[in-house]
């Protein structure tokens, strides 16, 4: 395949590994990443919907009982962490578990189907050059998307580490937390990105192989590779669980 | 010095970075999967009916041992594809010729 196109391994891994990027600078957007990452959460939204829409209380369908399942066991999961009355902590974890197993998944979708499907469309609707179309369908695989998420849950915990205690030790509080406020969102977003890059280059390294050992060697690790994003989305939201409750906890004596 | 035995002599010495974080993360990472590994079999042999919850909790110790391995593969593989050191010599080469 590459040897039709006259592209070296190199040069094929370098395609694949660049961004559909617009703008500059600062306002250098991956636009890929963004799509994929809206787009899987409205699709989500509204698959839910759809069958909530028509839930009951009675026999459940296979859909409803399939999210019921999901539910619980994220319920079950959390509520032996977080101990602490707060309506906020069940959508997140939820939200967190399911969207970013979501976009982990788009890593199981061969390598180059998408980037051609795009590649396509962009020779034949705009006129690009096909070398230069590029596409990243793993949103988790961009570090912009999994700092946006730690830091999105870092903010929730700075928010609840203030606002459930008293003021009075704040100074020395917050000096003696300085190295958990550097590592916390960086160790949070960077295991997320580590597992999900590596797997995204082996898949590439793995296409380059001919053709025994591209379908074999594809399909082994496929198979660990769900194993590890379904982990890595746990782990994700179980860690969020436990910072967003440790930000609770008060030590105070008279509520016990 | 010839700036093809600069790139090299960077390249090469990235590559033997590259291997080490490799092989040290998975060092560790193995021994510390042994080690929970073997702590989760010996706890479910002494109360099989907590098996499902130790194994919801040794999935996401795992998760936590993959992390800075992972940090690890994601900077090194970095390092493989689009070397900064490389790219450090390389402008300093430019600027050299372009001051000459």
């Amino acid at each position: 395949m590459s040897e039709s196109t006259g592209i070296t391994p190199t040069q094929y891994i370098h395609h694949h590994l660049s961004y559909w990027t617009v703008g500059e600078g600062f306002w250098a957007l991956n636009l890929d990443t963004l799509l994929f990452s809206v787009g899987l959460g409205a699709l989500l939204l509204l698959g839910m919907y759809l069958v909530v829409r028509r839930s009951t209380s009675g026999v459940p369908g296979k859909w409803q009982n399939f999210i019921e399942l999901l539910l619980t066991g994220i319920h079950d999961n959390v509520k032996q962490i977080f101990l602490f009355d707060n309506p906020v902590i069940a959508p997140l974890a939820i939200t967190i578990f399911i969207w970013i197993w979501a976009m982990n998944f788009m890593d199981i979708v061969p390598v180059d189907l998408l980037p051609r499907f795009a590649q396509f469309i962009g020779v034949h609707a705009f006129g690009a050059d096909p070398e230069h179309v590029y596409l990243k369908v793993v949103p988790t695989n961009d570090m912009n998307m999994t700092f946006g998420l730690s830091l999105g849950v870092f903010l929730l915990t700075l928010y609840y580490s203030f606002a459930k205690k008293k003021a009075v030790l704040v100074v020395p509080n917050v000096l003696m937390n300085v190295v958990e406020t550097i590592s916390k969102p960086l160790s949070l977003s960077l295991r997320l990105f580590g597992n999900l890059f590596a797997g995204e280059i082996l898949f590439i390294l793995i296409a380059m192989l001919p053709a025994w050992g591209s379908w074999s060697l594809s399909l082994v690790w496929m198979l660990f590779h769900l194993l590890v994003i379904t982990i890595q989305a746990f782990v994700f939201m179980m860690l969020s669980v436990v910072y967003l409750s440790m930000a609770h906890t008060t030590h105070d004596s008279h509520s016990h | 010095m010839d700036i093809v035995t600069s790139i090299a002599n960077v390249q090469g010495l990235t590559a033997l970075g590259v291997c080490l974080i490799f092989g040290m993360g998975a060092f560790g990472t193995a021994i510390g999967f042994g080690i929970l590994g073997g702590k989760f079999l010996e706890g479910c042999a002494r109360q099989p009916e907590l098996g499902g919850m130790l194994m919801g909790r040794m999935f996401l110790v795992a998760g936590l041992l993959d992390a800075v391995a992972m940090i690890g593969i994601g900077f090194a593989l970095f390092f493989v594809f689009a070397n900064p050191f490389v790219g450090a010599v390389t402008s300093a080469a430019a600027t050299a010729v372009g001051a000459k």
